[in-house]
């Protein structure tokens, strides 16, 4: 192998690596929700759409952008409230397959009601970083991309501020940890999962940005669900590091199968092979590589 | 002897209990094969019925593995698109194969495959599993359009689907591949309804309820989950025959996507989970809703919204009703019948 083709597997090494911080960024927020109620939100996809596309038109209508930022958030606030008010808390003891099929149906309300209301057609979305790429050591990397990772770290960090140095972060890992007993000392529930539900609204908002920068918003862009999917099972469902290393894991191993092992067999394997990967780990390790092992009693 | 005076005494009533017992099934007999093929109109048969049917005998399929086994599967809309492909290819490449082991062999083909993407459910529990049976959704779908050879190298990737006859009967009527579709999956759901009461079917249950406390009475975990994968592939891929053969009429890998596979699911979620009933009568609504609110679009606000608004308002109504059978009906639109049933019941007597 020749210095170049160490360059170039370095440079497709890189550029998966970066775009599997895209994976992890909707990946954190299944994990926050699955942590501490135990479902998995199919939603949040369609959460990630509704964030983008709430922000880009109101941008279009000349609202200024940090503005538009925080009506945003705002929205999804009330969203993630309204949903655990009147999804969750009826549903509340149900079966985590009752509560992941409701969140199927909660995908197809907000997609249809996101489209609904701000149309259906492609926006552009430019968030003013420039997307030059520049070179390191004879390996070109893209600029918008290390952004988006260094946002995701940053993010990642402050939700693990929240979670170790808050009172609502504790109670957050009470109810992680036992749902029961969080509620038996005397924590609120439904102001927890509101406020979860929200949390993970604030990371499909930031997922939203940075994604629908980079493909434009539209209907695909919740489509992304089926890329961090993978990602969640190779890390654990229950893990914010688990998210982190599985989208690492997968970006990196896919464009490189992409590369070497696409030509083989005609290409277009990215829709299969994140999943083909996860399998494979998931056959030694069950719950995934960060996974909480559960104990099965009669 | 005492014993059998009793049973001799019961014997009139048992008659009456067998007249009320078979007179639904006869009921469905004569409508069935006398009533539609008759009176049914070609926008009856083609928009509904068709549909219906390969919907429901899907639904039935999926619902022994997630309703009866509790083995969540995304991915049922892959192994109808097998069963459609490999009837496609069996009927091309062997000569003179009758339709019915055409598609006894797609069932099979199907079968197999749902046997090796289930094979990773020995391992895997609840979400894990529901995940990996994406990858047969997205690997199949990828290798029916990458691969010419499954649609005999078409270059549009959409082939039309064969001549149909059954001894020489040509079913290529509307009203034949009625009849085709009706008769399958009476048998197929025969079949699965004597399933679900032997022995197998009870472990079925059990795995599902605890599958710990199954291996401790001593249930085979392993073959039932496995067992469960194949019977619901092979009647959910000759569900794809139904659907490629008689109602569509093309054979194309993009009609098998992921929303078909969500669509399945909620027909048995709508329906009821562990019913029988219930995936025909959710499969019904499911059918006919989109026609019944497009009617009611267009009749409360004439053509004042475009088709992507009604579209958009069709996912939300879909979705919210999700939302509303799991919240106020857990079993189901085969709950609500059964009520309806009974409260008519006490009402007449």
């Amino acid at each position: 192998m020749s210095y170049y083709d160490f360059l170039f597997v370095i440079e497709v090494l890189v550029g998966g690596l970066l775009s599997g911080v895209m994976y992890s960024l909707v990946a954190i927020g299944f994990v926050l929700i699955y942590k501490t109620s135990g479902v998995l939100n199919f939603a949040q996809g369609s959460m990630v759409l509704f964030a983008a596309l709430t922000f880009v038109s109101l941008v279009e209508r000349r609202v200024p952008f940090a503005l538009s930022l925080l009506i945003t958030f705002a929205v999804m606030v009330a969203l993630g409230f309204t949903i655990e008010r009147t999804v969750l808390r009826p549903l509340v003891n149900r079966s985590p397959m009752t509560l992941f099929m409701a969140t199927l149906g909660l995908s197809y309300i907000i997609e249809g009601a996101a489209q609904l209301i701000w149309g259906t057609q492609v926006h552009g979305l430019d968030l003013g970083i420039d997307d030059t790429p520049f070179e390191v050591g004879g390996v070109l990397i893209s600029s918008f991309d290390l952004l988006a990772a260094a946002i995701a770290a940053a993010m990642v960090a402050g939700l693990s501020a929240f979670f170790y140095w808050t009172r609502i972060g504790l109670a957050f890992r009470a109810v992680a940890d036992d749902q029961f007993a969080a509620l038996a000392v005397g924590l609120r529930l439904p102001r927890i999962w509101g406020t979860v539900w929200t949390a993970a609204g604030f990371v499909a908002l930031v997922a939203g940005l940075l994604w629908g920068a980079r493909l434009g918003v539209q209907f695909s862009l919740s489509l992304i669900v089926l890329k961090a999917l993978p990602v969640l099972v190779l890390g654990g469902f229950d893990s914010i590091l688990g998210a982190i290393v599985g989208g690492l894991i997968i970006g990196a191993s896919e464009k490189l199968a992409e590369v070497y092992l696409g030509p083989f067999v005609g290409g277009g394997i990215e829709g299969w092979f994140a999943y083909a990967l996860a399998l494979v780990v998931l056959l030694v390790r069950p719950s995934g590589l960060f996974g909480q092992k559960t104990v099965e009693r009669v | 002897m005492a014993v059998q005076a009793l049973d001799a005494a019961r014997l009139p009533v048992d008659w009456v209990k067998l007249v009320q017992k078979l007179a639904l099934p006869t009921a469905l007999f004569v409508v069935a094969y006398g009533v539609v093929p008759a009176y049914a109109s070609g926008y009856l048969v083609e928009a509904i019925l068709l549909p219906f049917l390969a919907l429901s005998l899907a639904a039935v399929g999926l619902n022994l593995l997630t309703g009866y086994c509790g083995q969540l599967s995304l991915g049922s809309s892959a192994f109808m698109a097998v069963g459609a492909f490999a009837a496609y290819n069996f009927n091309l490449r062997v000569e003179g194969l009758p339709l019915a082991g055409t598609m006894i062999l797609a069932g099979i083909s199907a079968a197999g495959f749902g046997v090796v993407f289930g094979l990773p459910s020995l391992r895997l529990r609840g979400f894990y599993l529901a995940v990996s049976t994406l990858a047969a959704q997205f690997f199949v779908q990828w290798a029916l359009t990458k691969f010419g050879w499954f649609s005999n190298d078409n270059p549009s990737g959409v082939i039309s689907a064969p001549h149909l006859a059954v001894a020489g009967l040509s079913l290529d009527s509307a009203t034949g591949r009625y009849l085709l579709s009706v008769t399958t999956v009476m048998v197929l759901t025969a079949l699965v309804w004597r399933l679900v009461n032997s022995a197998t079917g009870r472990n079925f249950i059990a795995v599902r309820d605890n599958e710990t406390a199954a291996r401790v009475i001593g249930v085979p975990v392993l073959r039932t989950k496995l067992l469960a994968f194949a019977i619901s592939s092979f009647i959910i891929g000759i569900a794809g025959v139904l659907w490629a053969f008689t109602y569509l009429r093309t054979v194309e890998p993009a009609g098998f996507n992921l929303d078909r596979s969500f669509q399945i699911l909620f027909i048995i979620i709508i329906g009821g989970l562990a019913s029988i009933r219930g995936a025909f009568l959710g499969a019904a609504f499911i059918v006919v809703l989109p026609l019944f609110l497009s009617r009611l679009g267009a009749f409360l606000f004439g053509g004042l919204f475009d088709s992507g608004v009604l579209d958009m308002s069709q996912r939300i109504v879909l979705g919210a009703l999700i939302i509303i059978f799991l919240i106020a009906e857990p079993s189901g639109l085969s709950a609500l019948f059964d009520r309806l049933k009974r409260r008519i019941g006490s009402r007449s007597s």
